[in-house]
């Protein structure tokens, strides 16, 4: 079978974020991108089952402007066959980004998709839930752990109070989390066999699909700045400054 | 840490440096403290290929340039680690590449690329004889099918953590020679046949922690199949690695420079004494500015050097110049990061000290920065011969 990864360019997860000035996103010129960690997860998955056995090819697509191949050749580095690029400029949301991948889905025909659960500059956590049911393909999201059969997959969750495991029939879609396993770090023979290995360039309009976004963007703000803290004389003090003052205990 | 290096490694320097994160100072710390050669760091970067960048794809290494070898190097000793565990490999190999047989290359590379074989020695150095090189007094007599080795290395670095060695001794006496340059020959030694059968090692222990030895030779066999080249040619052979090892060093200088700065620069926006930062105080900042544009402007003879190296051109006083303007740039940056930590910096914990000590090494080893500048003077300014 074929595995789909979608992989998303992000602002790398050592930097420090910047509020632009003028409040309308978060400053991404000059500032170091990488693969969004969730997916970097997906891509480590896909390439075990393909180590194992189940998978044939792995394909890595990726929604953004030109630079968003470096995001596909780290996935190919790690040991994806082959990468797609679809190719825009603007900010695109969860849901048009379900929509493109729901028309890379309909020509690759994957077995099962593989997605980061979320991506670390919006948090949205949508697009898996949304392409399954644009797919009409069952979902299997938060996995800490997946089995994958001839025509099912079983796939621990990681929900509230505990752990779930259920069962759905491929093709599937399924949305991985941290504990699924620890990704490979590219060896340099990869990353030099990586260049070799193809990319198509699409664009949304390739796909039928018109990515203008449905939301605005009121403002970005950066958080309010932590406050000193207190110190205390004693246990009494501090008992009494909870109570009184946090009023965090009765 | 914004540099000057171009920008077309990027993909390398990520992954090599999500590697080197695995071993953080504190990995680093210990081996050195304790004198321990960090077996799980090499063979995590000779597992991922790194350490076989420049051997051909047809030998099963990834054919790259010593521009990439040198980032390899740069970004070992970036990340607090020491390349001089393992930077022998890099230009050891190349006197095999460049001048081993067809057979040789076969029989070594692909295991030196697997990390099945480690080629970290060369002996070279004796104790009468250093840069004086045409003088050493090691012997290897040809007998039949074999050599037979007798004679005393010093300085032969890794030994202990290697499986082979490029050996550098006199197959002609001197008085029988036209010029002095010939009559000597390389070989490879199979350190693990040879210990203890004509061959014996005396460690030596020293400020840096190296792993460093005497070596000994009475009566080693050699196969005559290990020379490479041609008898008498080896002092040539050798010549020709000796550039890619200073570039390689100029690296590794770079990359301590920047760790010393990264460093330096981190604690001097955090201390906070007299109610402000002490980077606020300009007698902190331009020692350390002044460091940095030494990095830099060395950073740039580096990658020239490289350039020339990796295009086929002469890049001996490309090397050379690197090699002293790193070593002098990081060594200026490792003075300037313990003055700002002040006595902070002389605790082991904050890995300065350490540093220190290993960057220091570099205006000494492999050449000294004098013989560089009378090189300079008298190959390249064409000024008369001081010996």
């Amino acid at each position: 079978m074929k595995v789909l990864v979608p992989v998303k360019r992000v602002v790398d997860y050592n930097v420090k974020i910047r509020v632009k000035a003028d409040q309308t996103g978060v400053e991404t010129a000059n500032v170091k991108m990488s693969m969004n960690p969730f997916d970097e997860i997906a891509v480590e998955q896909a390439v075990r089952m393909k180590e194992a056995g189940q998978a044939e090819e792995v394909i890595a697509v990726s929604i953004g402007p030109q630079q968003a191949q470096e995001t596909i050749r780290t996935a190919l580095a790690m040991g994806a066959d082959r990468g797609i690029l679809v190719q825009h400029d603007g900010e695109v949301e969860p849901l048009a980004v379900a929509k493109i991948l729901k028309a890379v889905a309909e020509a690759e025909g994957p077995g099962v998709i593989l997605c980061g659960k979320q991506a670390i500059d919006d948090d949205a956590n949508q697009t898996a839930q949304m392409l399954s049911a644009l797919l009409g393909w069952p979902q299997a999201t938060f996995v800490s752990k997946l089995e994958i059969g001839s025509d099912e997959a079983t796939a621990t969750r990681e929900v509230d109070g505990g752990l779930e495991t259920i069962k759905v029939k491929l093709p599937a879609v399924c949305s991985v989390d941290l504990r699924l396993n620890e990704p490979r770090y590219a060896s340099l023979p990869n990353i030099m066999k990586a260049k070799k290995k193809p990319i198509d360039t699409k664009s949304p309009a390739d796909l039928g699909v018109d990515p203008a976004p449905r939301l605005t963007t009121v403002k970005v703000a950066e958080p309010p700045p932590r406050q000193a803290g207190v110190k205390v004389a004693d246990v009494a003090e501090l008992v009494a400054k909870l109570r009184d003052e946090a009023k965090v205990i009765g | 840490m914004q540099t000057s290096a171009p920008s077309d490694h990027d993909e390398l320097r990520d992954a090599l440096r999500a590697l080197c994160q695995e071993f953080p100072s504190d990995y680093h710390r210990e081996h050195a403290s304790k004198d321990i050669y960090p077996e799980d760091f090499i063979n995590a970067l000779t597992r991922d290929g790194w350490l076989a960048a420049m051997i051909p794809e047809e030998y099963g290494g990834s054919g790259l340039g010593l521009t990439e070898a040198s980032i390899v190097m740069e970004e070992i000793n970036r990340s607090g680690g020491n390349a001089g565990h393992c930077h022998g490999q890099m230009y050891n190999m190349g006197t095999l590449l460049r001048h081993g047989s067809e057979e040789q290359k076969r029989a070594y590379l692909p295991g030196i690329a697997s990390g099945d074989l480690r080629l970290q020695s060369m002996a070279v150095t004796e104790p009468t004889t250093g840069t004086d090189t045409t003088k050493l007094k090691t012997t290897a007599m040809r007998k039949g099918d074999r050599y037979i080795v007798n004679g005393q290395k010093v300085w032969i670095s890794r030994i202990q953590h290697s499986d082979l060695m490029i050996l550098l001794a006199r197959t002609t006496p001197l008085p029988e020679v036209k010029r002095k340059s010939e009559g000597m020959s390389i070989f490879i030694v199979d350190l693990k046949d040879a210990l203890g059968n004509g061959m014996e090692i005396s460690p030596i222990k020293n400020m840096v922690g190296h792993e460093t030895n005497e070596v000994f030779f009475d009566n080693l066999e050699i196969p005559a199949e290990n020379l490479i080249g041609e008898e008498g040619k080896g002092f040539r052979y050798i010549l020709d690695g000796l550039n890619a090892e200073r570039t390689l060093i100029a690296a590794e200088c770079i990359g301590d420079g920047y760790w010393f700065l990264e460093r330096a620069t981190q604690y001097a926006n955090e201390r906070i004494v007299f109610d402000r930062p002490i980077g606020q105080n300009q007698g902190v900042q331009f020692p350390l500015a002044k460091a940095y544009v030494n990095v830099e402007a060395a950073n740039l003879m580096r990658f020239e050097a490289c350039r020339r190296f990796d295009a086929g051109e002469a890049c001996g006083a490309q090397a050379n110049m690197a090699k002293l303007l790193a070593a002098d740039a990081s060594w200026e940056a490792a003075n300037a990061c313990l003055q700002t930590h002040g006595g902070f910096g002389f605790a082991e914990e904050y890995d300065i000290e350490r540093k220190f000590k290993e960057t220091r090494l570099y205006q000494v080893a492999p050449i000294s920065t004098n013989l560089i500048l009378s090189y300079v003077a008298e190959h390249i300014l064409g000024l008369p011969r001081s010996f």
